[in-house]
């Protein structure tokens, strides 16, 4: 085929070869077949692709072509020599004409003619800034070429993808170097970079080689220091140098002027492209990062796939095809893997601003399946966090608990589960087939790569998730286009750990929406504030002002970080006025929470101090994380003798290693947390399990399969409550019986060390340990039942942290 | 992908919902009611029913009372295994206690009128009194366990035991340090305090909580508060120290006093059993 391999700069490769010197570059994703040329390994045949550093792989391709790069070093191996005709230093500054016609301009002013134009010119040319004041500061650089021009700085890597996470670990884990480098992350995952990179920066902030920021976002950045917001308010961070890599935006006026067409107006979007990868300029093909696939791997696959498709006429089925044959094989009719894409793509909302590509992508981590009508696809209470959306069909939902026969439905193209998607709370409602319906689930991981990759996709969750937790609080009755203003004038707000959203005695009117989170109710009483009540995602409140147009009678600020749904009070009372039944609903609550807050402050005259004991209580348990926790071990320390006999009975419940600290953990009037899983709504052990070996199980419970845990031991860093262990699966103690009547074997209970460690094959693996609430175990969990006196008790925090239960007095 | 409905989730809600109700008065005191009912049932058939010739464990109702009482001791003294068993299943050793003691309590009334009030120096008042030992110092633990919780988290101030230990060390090495400069007969106070067994005292240090042997005391009593400047700083870090032990030691006290019945209760109970076993097979024997 006649061709023109045309280069801006004076290499191949340019992407590649602005990596840093001697990074490493990787080859996923691994299951992915690299199809360029049909490469086998030795066979010297296609082109050669698989993870090395940045110097073997530039190498290797400049054998491939035939070109001499004295700054990289000569690859010794043998190859497959390609006659591609290059020509580099040739920047294409104009393209003209169409298909079977275009001209090309170069920056020297020569104008080479082609029938067809493929662009695999990335997206590097438009680095993104940051948005905040000072972004333009010269010591701000999108690129590191080489860590070891750095020495002795003070760097702020922005940006937790790939590139940040990869600058910041060249520049910080050679001592000698001696920079002091932190990564701001605005939360707490790496939901972008890939899992080994994650890993690895997790591990070097452990050992002390960096710092990661968590939940901060730069603010300014002023000379020599950046100003950051916290969870807990700004922070002054010195630099000498800040890296931004967040991302890019495609050359997009260039490419707009040849002709093509992007799939919105939004920065991040790309071209619009058929599944042969062609513009709608015909002969224009775009394949790569600008085609909206990051991935060196996929990018080659693309390129072959275009080629073969321009020699051939017929489109090449693209290398993950058989991968997504089996993602669609359980859906009805036998149909092709395009089939079943363009489907999900034109009815899914949310999937509209998605390239074909990025489809393939979110497919492959998804899914797909169909049910008949009247088949459940969740359950009321179920646990879940995944979210689903419809391709064909339609779905009943049913609203009222009593009566199944009462349902709202949901329509082809929207997406339900986005509640328990966002609070991570358990399913609201029981959701069936209303008849045929074909669906796609999308993990929780996978959804908010969408939600992050796509604003129209956000936006669409966001408006959604905001009107069904409006419908869903105040009942049925309401049909979205009675709240469709609300809806469009509701605002969501991140609120920090212990930001006030109402102060006592203000006059704002407002309602608000718990969406992530749980909030804490207080009020002043003499002088001190006493606590009320706590409000769990999905709740309504700052409803008494508004209705009764008074002043806020209580504060009400977040326990733990948390989301809120901003409601003008306004417009809540106008659909008041329209809807009786709906201002009942909302009367009926206020009056049901006024008296329980009534019933309190009463307790003042009554008990001494009782309400004193009760406020303290609610914060200790708040600070121990239960404002976040559903299931969580406590211990009346009035009735615990202290004969562990509940972690004995974790001991023997499961492999003989015990998942709870009896003795460790705060107390607080009585009352102990000990260290022991509170199985998080957003469990932070999640966060980055490479092998995703954390789920949440069927009774709510997070849990870790040792069967696919690697023992890296990210979980136990993240986790803020110190409950998973990394220890080696321990051997098989002798019987109970033996142990009663002979006394062989250390007995009941994790046995100690030195018993294990002797009895013990050599070289078992450490594996992360940690609570599963007695997944499977009939009866529950084994530390409640194995209490002599009842003080061991597993409770609901948000069911638990209430007056009665927190002053009830047990008898001794 | 959705799951079915859970078997489970009714369970632990109910579970997650719960109040922290004690061993005592579980269940609305069930299985005191249950107890009491059978004490009063077996002193009223005791009183009404015309035992021949008089009320003996050989009779037809002290048999019934004799198979009751054995019954229930063999079943009582199951909860050490069911203790260390955990196993499968809705069962709750808190409501095991409950039964244990309350039922074990009406083995008072039954046991005693089996014997019809006919003690003697044989092996069936044996086995009577032996079940006597065991309820008494089983009403001390019931005691021990309902009072002394407290008393325990209390003084444990949110630390464990390793911690206290540990606390301990560091105040040893900065006395070790500090004690330096002192006189020969001060140092050697110190030496002493630092060298001495923590734990030594024994059983009766453990129970009472009283060391008159406690050299930490001593030489609190003779390096004066008031003297040179090491005098003073080792003065405050023995001050320290004496806490830090008097912590420990009631840490120690409390777990002994919850744990010092057991050596009589569990050994009685054995000897109980083959006591049992002997009154069993010698009454059926002589028969």
């Amino acid at each position: 085929m006649s061709h023109v391999l045309l280069e801006k700069t004076d290499h191949l490769s340019d992407t590649i070869f602005k990596y840093q010197k001697g990074k490493h570059v990787m080859a996923t994703p691994s299951d992915l077949q690299l199809r360029a040329g049909g490469y086998e390994e030795g066979g010297l045949e296609g082109m050669e692709f698989e993870e090395g550093t940045r110097e073997r792989i530039l190498g290797i391709w400049n054998k491939h072509c035939g070109i001499e790069d004295s700054r990289m070093p000569t690859y010794e191996g043998d190859v497959q020599g390609f006659e591609v005709n290059t020509k580099l230093n040739a920047e294409v500054t104009k393209v003209e004409g169409e298909k079977g016609n275009f001209t090309l301009t170069l920056k020297s002013g020569e104008t080479i003619r082609t029938e067809t134009i493929v662009l695999a010119i990335g997206t590097q040319g438009n680095p993104n800034k940051l948005r905040c004041p000072g972004a333009d500061h010269p010591n701000i650089t999108p690129q590191l070429d080489d860590p070891e021009d750095h020495v002795d700085k003070n760097v702020i890597v922005v940006g937790t993808g790939d590139a940040g996470i990869e600058n910041a670990m060249g520049l910080a884990t050679d001592p000698a170097l001696g920079n002091n480098v932190t990564i701001l992350n605005r939360g707490t995952d790496f939901a972008k970079a890939k899992i080994k990179n994650a890993t690895d920066l997790a591990s070097a902030d452990e050992e002390g080689h960096l710092k990661i920021a968590y939940r901060t976002s730069p603010a300014e950045v002023r000379d020599g220091e950046m100003v950051v917001e916290t969870e807990t308010g700004q922070e002054i961070i010195p630099f000498d140098m800040i890296i931004t890599r967040i991302g890019s935006q495609p050359s997009r006026k260039f490419i707009e002027s040849m002709g093509v067409e992007f799939t919105s107006e939004d920065r991040g979007a790309f071209p619009k492209l058929s599944a042969e990868f062609e513009t709608t300029n015909e002969g224009i093909f775009v394949i790569g990062a600008l085609a909206g696939y990051p991935l060196i791997k996929h990018c080659m696959n693309q390129g072959y796939d275009v080629v073969e498709y321009l020699a051939t006429g017929n489109a090449v089925k693209p290398a993950d095809e058989p991968l997504l044959e089996k993602v669609f094989a359980s859906l009805p009719g036998n149909e092709s893997v395009d089939h079943w894409l363009k489907v999900y793509q034109t009815q899914v909302g949310i999937f509209g601003g998605l390239s074909t590509l990025q489809m393939r992508e979110l497919m492959l981590d998804s899914i797909c399946s169909a049910f008949e009508p009247g088949e459940p696809i969740f359950r009321r209470d179920d646990p879940g966090s995944s979210l689903f959306a419809i391709a064909q069909g339609s779905v009943a939902v049913e609203v009222n608990p009593n009566n199944p026969s009462i349902t709202v439905p949901i329509g082809q193209g929207s997406i339900f589960g986005e509640v328990g998607l966002i609070s991570g709370r358990r399913r609201g409602a029981t959701i069936r087939a209303a008849e045929d319906v074909v669906v796609v689930e999308l993990s929780r991981k996978a959804a908010l790569k969408l939600i992050k990759s796509s604003p129209e996709a956000e936006a669409e969750v966001t408006r959604i998730s905001i009107e069904r937790q409006i419908l869903q609080i105040f009942g049925s009755g309401l049909t979205p286009d009675d709240i469709a203003p609300l809806v469009a004038s509701a605002e969501t707000q991140e609120i920090r750990a212990g930001e006030t959203v109402i102060t006592e005695g203000d006059d704002d009117k407002d309602l608000y929406i718990c969406r992530i989170g749980s909030m804490k109710v207080e009020k002043q009483m003499d002088g001190k504030p006493v606590f009320l009540s706590l409000i769990p995602a999905g709740n309504f409140f700052g409803e008494m002002a508004v209705i009764d147009g008074s002043k806020r009678t209580s504060t009400v600020s977040a326990s733990i970080k948390s989301e809120v749904i901003r409601l003008p009070g306004e417009g809540f009372l106008q659909l008041l006025d329209k809807k009786p039944q709906l201002r009942d609903r909302a009367l009926e609550v206020m009056a049901e929470r006024r008296r329980s807050n009534e019933e309190i402050e009463n307790q003042n005259s009554k008990a001494d101090n009782a309400l004193g004991d009760f406020s303290g209580t609610a914060a200790f348990l708040f600070d121990q994380g239960m404002g976040e926790a559903t299931d969580a071990l406590l211990i009346d320390e009035r009735l615990c003798i202290g004969c562990d006999n509940c972690e004995k009975a974790c001991a023997d419940s499961h492999d003989g290693l015990s998942r709870l600290d009896r003795e460790a953990g705060k107390s607080f009037a009585y009352l102990h947390v000990p260290t022991s899983c509170r199985h998080c709504e957003h469990p932070h052990c999640m966060t980055d399990c490479p092998p995703n070996a954390i789920q949440r199980g069927s009774d709510g419970e997070v849990s870790i399969n040792t069967e696919t845990c690697i023992g890296c031991g990210n979980c136990k860093t993240y986790c803020p409550y110190g409950v998973i262990n990394m220890e080696p699966v321990p051997p098989e103690k002798p019987n109970l019986l033996k142990w009663l009547m002979f006394g062989s074997g250390p007995g009941p209970g994790q046995a100690s060390y030195s018993w294990r460690k002797e009895n013990s094959e050599p070289n078992v693996a450490k594996k992360a340990v940690k609570c599963d609430m007695c997944a499977g175990i009939d009866g529950g969990p084994s530390c409640v039942r194995a209490c002599p006196t009842g003080a061991a008790i597993r409770v609901a925090p948000d069911k638990f942290i209430n007056f009665a239960k927190l002053t009830e007095d047990v008898e001794d | 992908m959705a799951s079915a409905a859970n078997k489970r989730f009714k369970q632990d809600e109910e579970r997650r919902n719960a109040d922290h109700i004690s061993f005592l008065k579980y269940r609305g005191y069930r299985w005191l009611w249950i107890a009491l009912l059978l004490s009063i049932v077996s002193g009223l058939g005791y009183w009404l029913i015309d035992q021949e010739p008089r009320p003996n464990g050989g009779t037809w109702y002290g048999y019934t009372l004799g198979t009751i009482g054995v019954l229930l001791i063999v079943w009582l003294s199951l909860l050490g295994i069911r203790k260390r068993k955990i196993s499968e299943g809705t069962w709750s050793l808190k409501a095991w206690t409950s039964a244990h003691i309350y039922l074990g309590l009406s083995l008072i009334v039954v046991g005693t009128l089996h014997t019809g009030f006919q003690i003697g120096w044989n092996v069936h008042t044996l086995a009577y009194f032996l079940m006597l030992i065991v309820i008494i110092t089983g009403i001390y633990g019931v005691v021990v366990y309902a009072k002394l919780p407290k008393t325990l988290s209390a003084n444990r101030k949110e630390m464990t035991r390793a911690d206290m230990l540990e606390e301990l060390s560091v105040t040893d090495r900065q006395l070790d340090s500090a004690a330096q400069p002192l006189d020969r007969a001060e140092c050697d106070l110190v030496i002493g305090a630092l060298g001495q067994d923590v734990f030594s005292g024994g059983a009766f240090g453990r129970l009472t909580g009283a060391y008159p042997g406690c050299k930490t005391a001593r030489a609190l009593s003779n390096i004066s508060e008031t003297g040179s400047d090491a005098q003073q700083s080792v003065h405050t870090l023995l001050t320290k120290r004496a806490a830090q032990l008097g912590q420990i030691r009631r840490h120690l006290r409390n777990k002994a006093l919850l744990e010092v019945w057991l050596f009589i209760h569990i050994p009685a109970t054995i000897a109980l059993l083959a006591a049992l076993l002997a009154h069993v097979v010698s009454v059926f024997f002589y028969w």
